[in-house]
């Protein structure tokens, strides 16, 4: 499967930085009599997640200075309109996410067993031709994909999950391949050696150690998709677009600017979720 | 065992656990065979060694026991039962597997990895949990220590512990072990053969253990296959008769240099008869009584012993004629001596240090026995080659009788 670490990609080589243990791990890596040093668990614990605490503070940050902002402006009455929370804001912010969400879960119960199955024996042979085809797919630009999907699945909401689920199938399915095919065959050799069933072996064994570099592909996905949601409104999809188009359209910086400010937001807010699941789901003792 | 002729057994093998029968492996996409026609009869309670050059068919050889490799042809019968086309997963939970790599599960505790087969087959979890304590306590890890840690936090020896420990958990009756201890530095790894064959002494498994080093083989086999390409036997045997009698130069140059005095390692003091006519005299004998004996004597060297019968000093011509000191202050003080359950090896290496060119021999309050000589040794070398090359050659007649019964029996049609 040499041909699979062949395809240049960002999310690969993002993968070898997210599994590399956190500065904290090394800690764990304790012999016979290192007990003595062993920080309380609570303070390893804060120590090697400084990082997932940064993100809520700046979104909180972001909050405060967008209200600042708002309640300082001069505002028109297109200004009060376009930034309604209960007319507008709230259901473009439940659209952006349930599509986010939507799309992310298509692509994953689509490309997860995708790439476990293209890494069986019997379809190995695949493996490389599909990653090709789907890395080629993603070569369109988001856009295009858009209209595309417009052109065949018409206006909505829906159009647009399944065209960002397509989308970003390519990072999971690569990252599911690469998680599963990196496995070390020796850990494999020895579970079906003791009479694990190759059900068993990929469920106990390859899936779990596969996770870490599986849920690096989907938090890539969900970055993407969260950003792309974006654009949405292009096809009738909804989302935080639709204030950002009505602030350019207005031209009321007031409006684009809090368009903006949230749709960045909620893209932190996502990875930040996403980097917790990563941290919480990775199995203990790799 | 008639089915089995062909195969070079020794003829006092036990009952066979596992027989393979005219067993081949072809990989697909290569027109030479990895194994080539095998028939091997493996000893019950044994360890049986496969040894041979790198790239001979070891691990195929092995990894067709439990079915991890389908043979491409012959049979499997494991205790009594043909086990070529049973479900290989089954066959695999009642036999113990150890490999090199280890491959613990890294996401699974220590207690965790060693349950995985009694999890298999269903035991319960009080059950696992004791299993787990004991494997633990019997391989030499601390249960309390070591039963929630995981594989990273263990060193290599450690691991390879774990190993063992997992691949014993549901008590299989055959362990197969491949390179078990060969990415081990030698200390830890001889630390760690003698701890098992210490546990295999209680246990009695049926063992396969498949190593390239001809060291390790003698130190580990009851019984030791020498592999040659496409995992051929050459020579199949206990470790002593391999040593003493070498079948061809593929075996001899692969046992290598020094293999007699390797085989001095299996042969004890207290089986030889020592040499009884050595001058010896107690510590108060007269000092012309003690030269008349030691005149009397072809030796170069006399022991005189202490009052209770211990080997005291070492005397020569020079040392008797001085006078002026008694018996018991003349001479080289005897600093090393030997008990009956020393190895020739040891003895040999007494031999060499002592001024006398002999190795005393004394029993367990350090009592005079005898003294042995290099010629005993070599005596001994000798009468063991001639024993394994008589082996051989009633072997062979046996075989030829055989096949001429075979061919009278072929005759008639
Ligand atoms: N999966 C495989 N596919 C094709 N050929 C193989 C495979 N595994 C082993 N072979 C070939 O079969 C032969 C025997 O290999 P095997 O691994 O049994 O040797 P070995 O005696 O264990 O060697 P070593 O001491 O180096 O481990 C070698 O020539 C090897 O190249
Ligand atoms: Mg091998």
């Amino acid at each position: 499967m040499t041909s699979l670490h062949d395809v240049p990609s960002e999310v690969v080589e993002l993968d070898a930085v997210h599994s590399a243990p956190p500065p904290g791990a090394r800690d764990e890596q304790v012999s016979d009599d290192a007990d003595g040093y062993r920080l309380p668990p609570g303070v390893r614990l804060i120590r090697s997640n400084l990082g997932l605490f940064v993100t809520p503070l700046i979104v909180i940050a972001g909050i405060i200075a967008l209200r600042v902002y708002y309640n300082s402006a001069d505002k028109i009455f297109q200004d009060e309109r376009a930034l309604d929370w209960e007319r507008n804001l709230r259901p473009q912010l439940e659209e952006h996410l349930g599509i986010t969400l939507w799309a992310t879960v298509f692509t994953i119960v689509i490309a997860v067993p995708l790439g476990i199955l293209l890494t069986r024996p019997r379809y190995r042979r695949f493996g490389s031709p599909v990653l090709a085809v789907a890395t080629s797919g993603q070569a369109i630009p988001a856009f295009g994909l858009l209209v595309l999907a417009f052109a065949w699945l018409g206006r909505g909401p829906w159009t647009t999950i399944w065209a960002l689920a397509l989308f970003t199938m390519l990072p999971v399915l690569r990252n599911t391949m690469v998680g599963l095919e990196q496995v070390d065959r020796n850990v494999i050799e020895a579970g079906r050696g003791m009479g694990l069933t190759k059900r068993q072996v990929l469920r106990r064994i390859e899936l779990p150690l596969a996770i870490p570099v599986i849920l690096a592909g989907v938090r890539t996905a969900l970055v993407i998709t969260v950003g792309m949601a974006a654009l949405a409104f292009l096809i009738g999809g909804g989302g935080l677009g639709e204030t950002i188009s009505a602030g350019l359209k207005l031209s009321r910086d007031l409006v684009l600017i809090t368009g903006a400010v949230m749709t960045a937001l909620v893209a932190l807010s996502v990875d930040w979720i996403a980097a917790l699941a990563e941290k919480t789901l990775r199995p203990k003792g790799l | 065992m008639t089915e089995l002729q062909t195969a070079p057994t020794a003829t006092d093998t036990p009952g066979a656990m596992i027989e393979l029968h005219g067993v081949g492996k072809i990989y697909p996409g290569s027109s030479v065979p990895a194994v080539a026609d095998l028939d091997l009869a493996i000893p019950e309670g044994e360890i049986l060694v496969l040894v041979g050059p790198s790239g001979c068919g070891k691990s195929t050889t092995l990894r067709l026991i439990n079915r991890m490799i389908e043979p491409t042809s012959g049979r499997i019968v494991f205790d009594g039962e043909d086990v070529t086309a049973v479900n290989p997963d089954h066959l695999r939970r009642r036999i113990g597997y150890v490999i090199q790599q280890i491959g613990l599960f890294p996401h699974q505790t220590i207690a965790e990895n060693i349950g995985t087969v009694p999890r298999l087959v269903g035991w319960d979890k009080a059950r696992i949990a004791a299993r787990v304590d004991e494997l633990l306590d019997l391989t030499g890890l601390d249960p309390v220590q070591f039963r929630d840690r995981y594989p990273k936090e263990l060193s290599g020896g450690q691991a390879q512990r774990v190993g063992v420990a997992r691949a014993l958990a549901a008590d299989p009756p055959v362990l197969l072990m491949d390179e078990p201890f060969g990415a081990i530095d030698p200390i830890t790894r001889d630390r760690l053969q003698n701890e098992f064959l210490r546990l295999q002494g209680d246990l009695k498994k049926t063992i396969v253990f498949v190593t390239h080093d001809i060291d390790e083989a003698i130190k580990m086999g009851d019984r030791i296959a020498i592999l040659g390409e496409q995992s051929v036997i050459r020579q199949y045997d206990t470790p002593e008769r391999i040593l003493a009698y070498p079948v061809d130069e593929f075996v001899s140059d692969f046992i290598g240099a020094g293999s007699t005095l390797k085989g001095l390692n299996f042969e004890r003091v207290r089986d030889l008869e020592l040499i009884s006519d050595f001058p010896v005299v107690d510590v108060d004998t007269a000092r012309d009584e003690a030269q008349r004996r030691f005149d009397a004597s072809p030796e170069k060297w006399m022991l005189v012993l202490d009052s209770v019968g211990r080997p005291h000093r070492w005397v020569n011509a020079g040392h008797l004629a001085d006078a002026s000191h008694p018996l018991a202050e003349v001479g080289a003080a005897v600093n090393s001596t030997v008990m009956p359950n020393a190895t020739l090896h040891d003895a040999l290496e007494e031999m060499l240090l002592s001024n006398a060119g002999c190795a005393v021999v004394v029993d367990e309050r350090n009592r005079y026995q005898g003294v042995l000589d290099i010629e005993v040794l070599a005596d001994v070398l000798k009468q063991l080659r001639q024993q394994a090359k008589k082996h051989y050659d009633d072997l062979a007649q046996l075989d030829a009788v055989d096949q001429e019964a075979q061919l009278q029996d072929a005759e008639p049609q």
